[in-house]
């Protein structure tokens, strides 16, 4: 089990969020080209560590967030907004 | 290696039962094979004994990092089916299932391959509209499929809940007669031996660190025990296979998600078949030893954690009871998850990679166990040939690329949701 930090309503269980994927992955321009857009839409580097990600507080304030939580221990490395800073986790046990 | 047989059995009961001898060797690495497989679960393990057996290659070893078949060969719940609808899936799993009604007796080791059935519930008339479709398709494909109706479905599973206050009802269902289960370490154990008594070196506790590729084409790994040259390297680490790719420099269409699977504390015979439940993503069965094993969806994000979380066992908690109340009071065992190669369109990569002589097997997402002797099949061929069989053609990597996604969901590029 985990919690996020909602940036905009604090603590919340995992049941109230949806996730939403890589979040490092940028949305390559309209013109960029195939090779950007097949890597944007099908490549992911599926770290086995940190991964920055985005949830979907969906049973809260409905806002995208981005997360980075580690992929072997299930830690919370840091929530924030969707396009913001994230700030760092500190102190619960987080995983 | 001593033949398994019911003589043997007789004739070591005169010495006690002390004759049984290790079932493969433990050799150290040699410094060079013809082809080296990463990956000692079913589908490396399968894809020695073929390439030995079918394609003449005995110089050949399959690294392991942990113990065989420890990963998600160990992991799953043993079910076998071939009920697919799209073209390159239903010949691959078709192969494979018919593979697994000749295995035991290839392999002279008893894999407890049983062929009970294998249910999918319907609980409306569009999803009976649907099965039919799909039974259709697959009977198309010489597969075999029974649509059966709710009196038919009460005769093959009467534990499941018929009464007027279900919350679903059951309206019918698709039945393939043909799948079934099979004991997963016994896979795992009777191909090692297969492939051992054959020539096959199954090194274990030794750990892919790198690769060594010149001018494009790959020559050899770096292990924990030490370099090890061959010109023809197959991956088999499904669940890991973006690390081990990774140290080849390739960047592959995968996630990786946990997928937990559960058993609960032994019954008498109670439920037959396989049966999966159509208003969810729930499925069951009862093992030999009188377990119900039972699974269903991912926990929903990027994970190697190995262990699953509380939200999804509520979710079959209550899945399992809108399915069959009486299995209410029955206490859960154990529970456990294994790490998902879920690729971008939910099928899997079978074929080679950018860089000669690096062959790729991954992306099995749910289908792993079931495929096992089918993939082996057909990665021996694509490795000894250096081009895929017919059957594993367009389950290839490159087709990501080119825009021939095999999404038998239609769930689109989203890994999580195959």
């Amino acid at each position: 089990m985990f919690r996020f930090t909602c940036p905009h309503c604090g603590e919340r269980d995992v049941v109230e969020f949806s996730y939403g994927g890589d979040a490092s992955v940028v949305v390559p321009d309209l013109a960029a080209g195939e090779e950007a857009w097949f890597d944007a839409v099908y490549q992911r580097d599926n770290p086995r560590g940190p991964h920055v990600e985005y949830w979907h507080h969906v049973a809260g304030c409905r806002q995208w967030i981005r997360v980075e939580r580690d992929t072997l221990t299930h830690e919370i490395l840091a929530c924030g907004p969707a396009t913001g800073r994230m700030r760092p986790e500190t102190g619960g046990e987080g995983a | 290696m001593s033949r398994y047989s019911v003589f043997s059995v007789l004739k070591g009961g005169l010495t006690g039962q002390t004759h049984w001898g290790r079932a493969w060797r433990d050799p150290e690495p040699k410094p060079e094979y013809d082809a080296i497989i990463i990956g000692g679960g079913g589908h490396g393990l399968a894809t020695a004994y073929y390439l030995a057996k079918l394609h003449g290659m005995t110089n050949i070893a399959v690294l392991e990092k942990g113990w065989l078949g420890g990963g998600n060969t160990g992991r799953n719940t043993t079910i076998v089916r071939s009920n697919y609808m799209l073209e390159a899936n239903a010949h691959f799993y078709e192969h494979s299932l018919k593979l697994w009604e000749g295995l035991s007796v290839d392999l002279n080791y008893n894999v407890m391959f049983s062929q009970r059935g294998v249910l999918n519930l319907a609980h409306s008339d569009a999803q009976m509209d649907a099965y039919a479709r799909r039974g259709n398709a697959m009977r198309l494909n010489g597969i075999d499929a029974e649509l059966l109706d709710r009196e038919q479905v009460r005769r093959y599973a009467p534990v499941l809940d018929f009464s007027d206050s279900a919350r679903f009802p059951i309206v019918g269902g698709l039945l393939q007669p043909r799948g079934g289960t099979a004991r997963h370490d016994a896979v795992a154990w009777g191909l090692a031996r297969g492939a051992d008594s054959l020539g096959v070196d199954i090194i274990q506790n030794c750990e892919v660190t790198g690769f060594d590729i010149q001018g494009g084409a790959v020559k050899g790994v770096q292990t924990t025990r030490g370099a090890i040259k061959a010109e023809k390297i197959g991956m088999a680490v499904a669940g890991h296979t973006s690390q081990v790719a990774a140290l080849a420099g390739l960047t592959l269409p995968i996630e990786s998600h946990l997928l937990q699977a559960f058993v609960s504390e032994p019954l008498k015979p109670f439920i037959d078949g396989v049966v999966t439940f159509g208003a969810g993503h729930f499925y069951i069965s009862q093992s030999d030893k009188g377990g119900l094993v039972f699974g269903g969806d991912l926990d929903g994000y990027n994970s190697y954690a190995q262990r699953g979380n509380l939200p999804l066992i509520e979710h079959l908690g209550e899945e399992g009871m809108a399915l069959m109340p009486s299995i209410g009071r029955i206490r859960m065992l154990r529970h456990w998850a294994g790490v998902m190669d879920m690729s971008m369109d939910g099928s899997p990569i079978i074929g080679k990679t950018p860089i000669k002589g690096l062959y790729l097997n991954g992306g099995w997402c749910y289908g792993g166990f079931k495929a096992t002797p089918g993939s082996g099949w057909v990665f021996a061929h694509t490795i000894a040939h250096d081009e895929p069989h017919w059957i594993n053609r367009d389950l290839d990597l490159a087709r990501f690329r080119d825009g021939r996604m095999v999404d038998e969901r239609g769930a689109g590029p989203i890994p999580g949701h195959h």
